[in-house]
């Protein structure tokens, strides 16, 4: 059973082809004349991008977007962040339960999370709300938040912290001017990854937006009627902002862990 | 330790459990409690009744719904093992430690790139004239209909959980201790031997959890069956949507939301009980 090496390559190949196929289909159609999905391709058209873009509710939903993203991302970075110190610096009873708390959220189906959510924020008057949104995207991107932050953590020696408050830091002063300069790639890195976690989210936003929708709730709601090669457009633009997103967060990563 | 005033662990500590309790713990006990609920004239009463439980337990179409769900759930998550293994395995033996950082860098984007746009990218993809079926036609077959059935769900799934798959298994793979396969050989084993008895026990932890995670995303996946499996026969996710958003029965759709987690629950009990058992 012994597979010669071409064989590997080959089906690496295969296995990115399979994964990258519908970034890169998407984009080739968005520039396509045609209107349906049909070969031979069509010829070169920006048409749908101008379509797309002189709608003002898709502007109206990149903006709602961005706020979410960002607004979403700033909360649960902070929360990743002081999570990920609590389980670095101190231990306490339940512990573990605590941990769990801070990592399940993703495990749940986001159909249910949206359902639950939904009841919830309607309970306290904040259903369909952009509100509603933030809170929803930073229950969930918080523990990538936390992840990445707690990885960075491990990579400081713990007595660099004992070191400052020894020379008479405060606890305050020594996270200031010790363990958040040290952080900083890995906090920039949990937000940019956390916004992407935003930015791509539609079910549980779908749920709970109301008549705010945020780009890929449109999409979606596109999607229901017929095919449409704005899609494509709109898309496209999507993937760029959370390729660009997430490549930002992997290599602030990368750059410091290879010290 | 011990001049650490006593406010500042506190500061660290408590924002996660105040956020996630109300926005995260609440949100879910409510909606157990609201699966007991009273709907009257399209409002909903808190009550304490059986009735949706009642209701939904006893109807066919929630439970070919359940049997549905959970078999492409579990097909989704042998394929994708299946699937993954050999690109894990060649991350993990056959290229260099740099070519494989690269490769978790470059599956890792897709992971967090807008899912329900790659589904329509596979809706244009898979369409009857669409260019899959153009090179199927190449080969002189075809056209065949990929899209709304079993096919294109499954296309789905795949698309959702392969990059995941394929990092936790080669990370469990890249960490088994290389004097183990080489102990292996020296003692005469072949190499499929060696695969069987010493490389799969080895990275058990990082397959199971592969499996498991591709169950319980695909188990809870709505854009999947819903736009490449035509919704029909719809899965426990979109029974939940359907009875939110058209009939105002939310507290039927909480039964079907119970329901799922109580699985999920039992099948990832089960799969990190079996990854971590000590072997007999």
């Amino acid at each position: 059973m012994r597979l010669p090496i071409l064989f590997f390559r080959l089906y690496l190949l295969a296995l990115f082809a399979f994964v990258f196929a519908p970034i890169v289909t998407s984009t080739v159609f968005s520039f396509n004349s045609d209107r349906f999905p049909t070969m031979p391709l069509g010829h070169f058209t920006t048409q749908w991008y101008q379509t797309a873009f002189a709608r003002p509710e898709v502007w109206e939903a990149f903006r709602n977007s961005m706020t979410v993203a960002l607004s979403a991302a700033t909360l649960s970075t902070a929360l990743g962040f002081a999570t990920a110190y609590t389980d670095f610096r101190f231990g306490f009873r339940f512990k573990s339960a605590y941990l769990a708390l801070a990592l399940l959220p993703p495990t749940i189906p986001l159909v249910i999370m949206g359902l639950a959510m939904l009841a919830w924020l309607g309970q306290l008057g904040l259903s369909g709300s952009i509100t509603g949104i933030i809170i929803a995207h930073t229950v969930m991107a918080a523990p990538f938040a936390m992840a990445i932050c707690r990885m960075r953590l491990q990579q400081m020696d713990a007595s660099l912290e004992a070191a400052a408050w020894n020379l008479g830091a405060s606890p305050w002063r020594a996270m200031r001017v010790v363990v958040v300069p040290f952080c900083l790639p890995a906090i920039i890195s949990a937000f940019c990854l956390t916004a992407a976690v935003s930015f791509d989210e539609f079910i549980v936003a779908w749920f709970v937006s109301g008549l705010n929708r945020t780009v890929p709730v449109m999409i979606l709601e596109i999607l229901q009627g017929n095919v449409d090669p704005q899609i494509n457009a709109i898309g496209t633009v999507v993937f760029i902002t959370s390729i660009t997103l997430v490549v930002a967060a992997q290599l602030l990563l990368l750059g410091r862990t290879a010290r | 330790m011990a001049r650490i005033p006593s406010i500042y662990p506190h500061v660290w500590r408590a924002p996660l459990l105040i956020w996630q309790g109300l926005f995260f713990v609440g949100p879910l006990i409510l909606m157990v409690a609201m699966s007991f609920w009273l709907v009257r004239n399209y409002r909903m009463e808190p009550d304490f009744v059986l009735a949706n439980w009642e209701r939904m337990l006893t109807r066919d179409y929630f439970w070919s719904a359940y049997q549905v769900t959970f078999l492409r759930a579990s097909l989704a998550a042998a394929l994708a093992s299946l699937f993954a293994f050999p690109a894990s395995y060649a991350l993990a033996f056959k290229v260099s430690a740099t070519a494989r950082r690269w490769a978790i860098f470059f599956l890792i984007v897709p992971f967090f790139t807008s899912y329900l746009v790659r589904v329509y990218a596979w809706q244009v993809l898979l369409a009857e004239s669409g260019p899959v079926n153009a090179v199927i036609g190449f080969a002189g077959m075809g056209p065949f209909t990929m899209l709304n059935s079993g096919f294109g769900a499954m296309v789905g799934y795949l698309t959702l959980v392969m990059p995941l798959v394929v990092i936790l298994q080669t990370f469990s793979l890249a960490a088994i201790d290389r004097n183990l396969i080489e102990a292996a050989w020296n003692l005469g084993a072949s190499p499929r031997r060696t695969l069987v008895r010493v490389i799969v026990p080895a990275a058990r932890v990082g397959l199971i959890l592969g499996a498991v995670f591709a169950f319980i995303l695909s188990f809870g996946d709505f854009v999947s069956p819903f736009y490449l499996g035509g919704s029909k026969p719809p899965t426990l996710s979109i029974l939940i949507i359907d009875t939110t958003k058209s009939g105002q029965q939310w507290p039927r759709a909480a039964v079907v939301a119970v329901m799922m987690i109580l699985t999920l629950f039992t099948v990832a009990f089960a799969a990190v009980g079996a990854a971590y058992r000590r072997k007999a």
